[in-house]
């Protein structure tokens, strides 16, 4: 393979971050998925698209959402830490960027329903809530066991007036509540758009997720550089398919000074088999449309991933994360639940934030880094963190961890 | 040289088209599936489909969903599924295979190639795999001699159904509807249509697949098409029987009524 060009100019016309992306989809999507392409390139060049878009996320999402220097966490990690607030927008998570993005899309192209999958239930509520403004039929796949441990997101997304199809095949989670959209999406390509939540799937999806929710990045880099006059050492994010490290990523590319961090799901611990860090513990396969690092055997079946975190809690990784970690440009570690959960409560109690159990992995992927950054550097590092969604759908999952649930 | 021509032209000479029966190996269980796939030769199918299950098959529907899920659960290997396509080519029918494209990436696009056209196999249908990803199985598929079954879709564009046609080699398979695998009531408008579209860009024979299920749509796919394909209809036949006796009993019944279908196209 020649260079590796910038990532600004990845994905080539096919959609490969070099030897990763593509299309690996039955022949029936494909005329979807090229109209979906010009659509959204089409988009990408319309003055009128774009303001729309922009005035979505100033109104209506709450963007630019605040970098916040979180001075006792701080205190507490050994790093200057800023943390890109995504949990204060609309919805609750970084999601809603995407969301309004592939919805402003969908009316453009004259479809009049929507479908998503969903695992913690984020995603589907933001699909859900897109709809609603959008005055658009939706139908969310959740797996039954996420039905089930995230019973108020299926509520949130039946009071927005979403249908919520809970998945009985497979391993009844996330993967086979993509599955089933898929199947959906081949049944229904004409009046549907599958409105995939992360920077997966088959392109354009990859491409197109990362570009509605690059604005993270944008907005961080410039607040950064207004609050402290410099460009911080690392940029620290979680990643299941990756949606939001993409965000926030994406703008501190060309900077070659500043790290990148990408903290996987490490389960139980990537040694024990059970963890959902696809690109620490996985290899290189074909899954859901694209060409990425997927846990599987050693025929190529997908194992079913583990982590305390729902959103976290997928087998496969988008491919621009694939080959960012080829190139060597961002750097993916695993974060486990038990380290996850003590960075959880850590910026509870030192700061009054109830974090994501996702954007958690984050926080204690930094608080990892931070002493052998402080070493490399001679000085306190600054990380910019990025708090990618908030909480309150996790506080059920951290009471029963911490065990202060009162007895029924 | 397309190695499951053999079958069209046989086909071609009687004046009917071929039938392709599909079943997944490992379902019930590996001998189970060698069984079955016998006793459909037995009664009439000409072209066993061997589906090597995969975990995440997305074009598939319920019934080949929950047969998959039964032969990965009793642990059925690539290489198993290649031991049950030396079996049925054993008894002298053709046999093609079909799988996602992970499973063989894994296995290794040639060595995949390798091993299956040592066990006999004549080619490979391809669910997920386009040509424009299809590089790699391009040249190991011509290395070995193996035919290459690309799928076509009424969506499909007509560049799109040209550039697939010729890359295909054996034939091409039709999907009858925008859908996933299973069988449907009525016979699907939408496939005459398509085949009448392929035939206008390419000469190689045409398959149709998805909903076809009964002696009846066999015949009146058969008035159009050069092979009729048939999967969940006979992969019910076991799953729905109490033992292996009735399920055989009723593959061999349902394959006759296709036989007889394909042997008296609706025209």
């Amino acid at each position: 393979m020649s260079a590796a060009p910038a990532a600004g100019q990845v994905p080539d016309a096919a959609g490969h971050f070099g030897r990763f992306g593509g299309r690996f989809v039955p022949e029936a999507l494909v005329a979807a998925l090229d109209e979906l392409d010009a659509a959204y390139r089409k988009a990408m060049g319309d003055e009128d698209f774009l303001a729309e878009f922009d005035a979505l996320l100033r109104e209506y999402a709450g963007t630019p959402s605040m970098l916040y220097e979180a001075r006792r966490f701080s205190a507490q990690v050994g790093a200057r830490v800023l943390l890109k607030r995504e949990d204060l927008n609309h919805t609750g998570a970084h999601k809603v960027r995407n969301v309004l993005g592939q919805a402003l899309l969908t009316k453009r192209m004259g479809k009049r329903r929507v479908i998503a999958e969903t695992g913690a239930g984020q995603h589907g509520v933001a699909t859900a809530t897109a709809a609603a403004l959008f005055d658009l039929e939706c139908v969310v796949y959740m797996g039954q066991v996420d039905t089930e441990r995230q019973a108020l997101n299926v509520a949130r997304m039946r009071m927005l007036g979403a249908t919520v199809v809970p998945v009985t095949t497979g391993s009844r989670t996330l993967k086979d509540a993509m599955n089933e959209a898929m199947r959906d999406w081949v049944a229904n390509v004409d009046d549907t758009h599958y409105l995939i939540g992360t920077a997966a799937g088959p392109h354009p999806f990859p491409e197109m997720v990362r570009d509605f929710v690059r604005g993270i990045g944008v907005e961080a880099r410039q607040q950064c550089l207004d609050l402290t006059g410099t460009l911080p050492d690392a940029v620290a994010a979680c990643v299941g398919g990756g949606s939001n490290a993409l965000g926030i990523f994406h703008a501190f590319v060309p900077d070659a000074g500043v790290r990148l961090y990408g903290f996987e799901a490490g389960g139980e611990g990537v040694g024990t088999g059970r963890h959902a860090a696809s690109i620490t513990g996985g290899s290189s396969g074909v899954l859901h449309g694209t060409r990425t690092y997927v846990l599987q055997d050693a025929d190529g079946q997908t194992i079913e991933s583990h982590s305390i975190s729902a959103g976290l809690d997928y087998p496969g990784v988008g491919p621009e994360h694939a080959w960012l970690h080829d190139t060597g440009r961002a750097t993916y570690l695993p974060v486990d639940d038990a380290d996850a959960m003590a960075a959880f409560e850590l910026l509870c109690r030192t700061e009054g934030v109830i974090p994501a159990i996702e954007s958690a992995h984050a926080l204690a992927g930094a608080r990892a880094i931070a002493p052998r950054l402080a070493e490399e550097l001679g000085r306190e590092p600054l990380i910019v963190v990025n708090l990618s969604g908030r909480g309150d759908k996790d506080v059920h999952t951290a009471g029963a961890y911490f065990g202060i649930l009162d007895k029924e | 040289m397309s190695r499951i021509g053999v079958a069209f032209d046989k086909a071609r000479a009687d004046g009917r088209a071929v039938l392709v029966g599909c079943m997944p190996a490992g379902f019930p269980t590996v001998e189970g599936s060698i069984a079955a796939m016998k006793a459909m030769v037995e009664a009439g199918v000409d072209v066993i489909e061997v589906e090597i299950p995969y975990s995440d098959p997305v074009m598939d529907g319920p019934v080949i969903q929950k047969a998959s899920d039964i032969a990965l659960a009793g642990g059925v290997r690539v290489a198993d599924a290649l031991r049950v396509v030396e079996a049925v080519a054993a008894t002298g029918a053709s046999v093609v295979t079909m799988t996602y494209w992970n499973p063989i990436e894994q296995y290794g696009v040639d060595a995949f190639a390798r091993d299956m056209a040592a066990a006999g196999g004549t080619g490979l249908v391809t669910p997920d795999l386009i040509p424009d990803e299809a590089a790699e199985w391009l040249a190991a598929s011509d290395a070995h001699g193996l035919d290459r079954t690309f799928l076509v879709s009424p969506s499909s564009t007509d560049a799109r159904l040209r550039m697939t046609a010729e890359h295909c080699r054996g034939f091409v398979y039709a999907t009858a509807i925008m859908g996933v695998t299973g069988a449907r009531a009525q016979t699907s408008e939408a496939a005459p249509v398509l085949v009448s579209r392929l035939r206008e860009v390419t000469d190689i024979p045409v398959g149709v697949g998805l909903g076809v299920g009964t002696g009846a749509q066999a015949a009146t796919v058969a008035g159009y098409a050069d092979a009729v394909i048939v999967g969940s209809a006979l992969v019910r036949c076991v799953l729905d029987a109490p033992d292996q006796a009735a399920g055989l009993t009723a593959l061999r019944k349902l394959s006759a009524d296709l036989a007889e279908g394909v042997r008296n196209p609706a025209r």
